[in-house]
């Protein structure tokens, strides 16, 4: 069972700020950590190698730093990391994204289709949630999202799937994209032995050539949607302000006074 | 008439039909056409249908298809697209409530555009009654396409993407809007791929306006898609300058429904599509005991790090009850594990808008804000002085949230 796992590499988002001057990302001094939610999809993988010995590639697109996650991925036991890499890819949004992922997964795949493609249920930065069911268009398989249970047998699968108000079981047969969320487990540490086999193991790079792309369809060409500004979020000024640090009662009763001025205390 | 993205030399055409087999979009037909070869037939090509992706010109054992150098990358006939559409999720026959506040907000876009553009609702389903298109036609649909098929009785991602592919190839709407549900945001994500347009996820503000297009300098009624990025720490404007539709996700409470009026009145087209059968089967759903909808009350009464245990909610709880609402929380007391992620304001949880929003031990974060945008009146309560949450409340109390929460019940109580 040939099982890919997405990752992307995000900024810190805790630690972004707009310059209000110039109005852009200041990403000085921002931490790069791996997309939280696709540490999930990573552990899921990582079982089905443990308990069905499947081959787990990890792929990430990005800047070359990218690296680092696919590394830290490996060392956790990946067996096999892609960086989709190259100018040409810069500027991509979802759509061009899906579309060039979804390339790069033919191609780490030996041009097939692979069983199972995982992916964290959102990247922290954009929070679009569009890659993952983008990608199963692309490799036009079946899509299955909010992943909080996954279990695979003689090419089927049953998943718990997370919904607004409770959990949806759905069975289905592979190949199929899924995008996983938090609750399905704790992610595990890499270990020593696995850091020092993945300093040493090797990186591809894939860049639009080898992964075959369509140039009309990467990067900002292949890009339907444009940011056209950004700015600061807007800001409400704040109201009165008690200080009721010692005196608790003369809190409670400011607020109740306020509650009842407003008339939103329930009577009777 | 745009010109296709593709060209068929007919001098070159051997009618043998092998570029219409490896279209993916059904833009490719054979026609008669006696003499032209041996077989009498020649290709051509929809190019309302053509998304360029070259399929053809690999497919064509005879190099007779080419592909036009587009001066811009984009859908073609972007004057046929007109209509504004929301997706009407239902469960169980009950239209969602953002379905409602798209509609709305779908009103104002059509007022923005002008130009003879109609809101139409989106609803599929399986045995829908009557009820549901009623209310979506009070509620500002002026058409209501309904389909009703035995495969789309369960949500299934798969054929919901079929089936509004479908309707979007075949009446081709200029923006189609749906909630940022568990439902809308996976499938509808999908559906932008397969008609190969842009979505943009999360939006917090939507207008049309006339822009000028940065790569052909025409005039256009845009979508200026609003959304927060970097975890709310930007806002960004984007649109869909060349491609249609223009694709869009709101989360619920973002915008406000309107008052129905069941006197207006709206035509219901009902659709019938060849669809894909199901491609995952849903064995049974589960709901969760203590799943409740936060954002469905007019009164939370939120806690943060600042109540430093999952015991302490049991006061809120008591709170709560006074003040009729129901307790909510932040995602520092989910991390923790005090509190269910169903119970999550913020970002990554739930956008809420009740009347009042009474948070105790909340600092604040961006990502926290953010959800509670729509709040009418926020109390907050912390005990830094300086805590953003300040900045946003209409009354803030500096003080400990534990020594505030009983005596708040006690007054209260009186």
């Amino acid at each position: 069972m040939r099982v890919v796992v997405c990752i992307k590499q995000v900024p810190d988002t805790t630690n972004v700020r707009i310059n209000p001057k110039t109005n852009t990302l200041m990403r000085e001094g921002v931490e790069s950590i791996v997309n939280p939610f696709d540490e999930y999809a990573l552990e899921e993988a990582l079982r089905l190698k443990d308990a069905h010995g499947a081959r787990v590639t990890v792929i990430s697109m990005g800047p070359p730093q990218a690296t680092a996650v696919l590394r830290e991925a490996l060392a956790r036991g990946a067996d096999d990391a892609f960086l989709v890499s190259s100018r040409a890819f810069g500027g991509a949004d979802t759509l061009a994204t899906s579309y060039t992922l979804s390339q790069a997964i033919k191609k780490a795949c030996g041009g097939k289709t692979p069983d199972l493609v995982l992916f964290g249920k959102q990247a922290i930065d954009g929070d679009t949630a569009q890659v993952g069911p983008g990608v199963s268009e692309f490799l036009d398989v079946p899509l299955v999202t909010y992943v909080k249970k996954l279990e695979v047998a003689d090419g089927r699968f049953t998943v718990e799937s997370l919904m607004d108000d409770g959990t949806a079981v759905i069975e289905g047969a592979l190949p199929a994209v899924m995008t996983v969320v938090k609750e399905a487990s704790t992610p595990r540490f890499a270990s020593l032995a696995g850091w020092m086999d993945a300093v040493k193991a090797p990186v591809t790079v894939l860049d639009e050539k080898a992964v075959e792309a369509n140039p009309l369809w990467i990067g900002l060409t292949g890009s339907p949607t444009k940011v056209v500004t950004i700015f600061p979020p807007p800001t409400k000024g704040g109201g009165e302000k008690v200080d009721a640090r010692g005196d608790a009662s003369a809190g409670a009763r400011a607020i109740s006074d306020f509650l009842a001025k407003k008339g939103l205390v329930k009577h009777g | 008439m745009a010109e296709a993205p593709i060209k068929i030399d007919a001098a070159a055409c051997k009618g043998c039909g092998k570029c219409v087999k490896g279209c993916g979009f059904g833009a490719l037909s054979m026609i008669d056409s006696p003499g032209a070869n041996k077989i009498g037939k020649i290709a051509v090509v929809d190019a309302s249908a053509c998304k360029a992706c070259s399929a053809c010109v690999t497919a064509c054992p005879f190099k007779a298809i080419s592909e036009v150098k587009q001066k811009v990358y984009g859908t073609a006939n972007l004057e046929s697209y007109t209509d504004i559409w929301v997706f009407a999720e239902q469960h169980g026959g009950v239209v969602a409530d953002v379905a409602f506040e798209l509609l709305a907000k779908a009103q104002e876009l059509k007022a923005q555009r002008g130009g003879g553009a109609k809101v139409c609702a989106v609803l599929l389903g399986s045995g829908l009654p009557a009820a549901a298109e009623q209310a979506l036609v009070a509620s500002g649909a002026d058409v209501v396409y309904k389909v009703d098929d035995p495969n789309l009785a369960d949500y299934e991602a798969n054929v919901y993407v079929d089936a509004v592919a479908q309707l979007v190839e075949k009446h081709k709407p200029e923006v189609i809007l749906a909630g940022a549900t568990a439902v809308g945001r996976a499938f509808f994500a999908r559906v932008a791929v397969k008609v190969r347009t842009g979505l943009t996820a999360d939006c917090t503000m939507l207008k049309v306006e006339e822009t000028k297009n940065k790569d052909t300098g025409a005039l256009q009624m845009l979508l200026h898609q609003t959304r927060p990025a970097f975890g709310g720490n930007i806002m960004a404007t984007i649109m869909t300058p060349n491609h249609r539709p223009q694709m869009a996700t709101v989360r619920p409470k973002v915008f406000k429904k309107g008052v129905p009026d069941p006197s207006r009145t709206g035509t219901v087209l009902a659709e019938a599509l060849k669809l894909i059968a199901p491609q995952t089967k849903l064995v049974k759903t589960e709901r969760d005991p203590d799943a409740v909808d936060i954002a469905a009350y007019d009164v939370l009464v939120s806690g943060g790090r600042g109540l430093k245990g999952a015991e302490n909610f049991k006061l809120l709880a008591r709170l709560a009850e006074l003040l009729g609402g129901e307790v909510s929380c932040s995602r520092a007391c989910v991390d923790a594990g005090w509190c269910p992620a169903t119970r999550q304001v913020g970002q990554t949880g739930k956008t809420v808008a009740p009347k009042l929003y009474l948070c105790f031990g909340i600092s604040g974060a961006i990502q926290h804000l953010e959800g509670i945008r729509g709040a009418d009146t926020i109390v907050a309560v912390n005990i830094d002085p300086h805590a953003p949450i300040f900045g946003v409340a209409d009354l803030g109390i500096v003080g400990d949230a534990l020594e505030i929460i009983p005596a708040l019940i006690k007054e209260l109580e009186k």
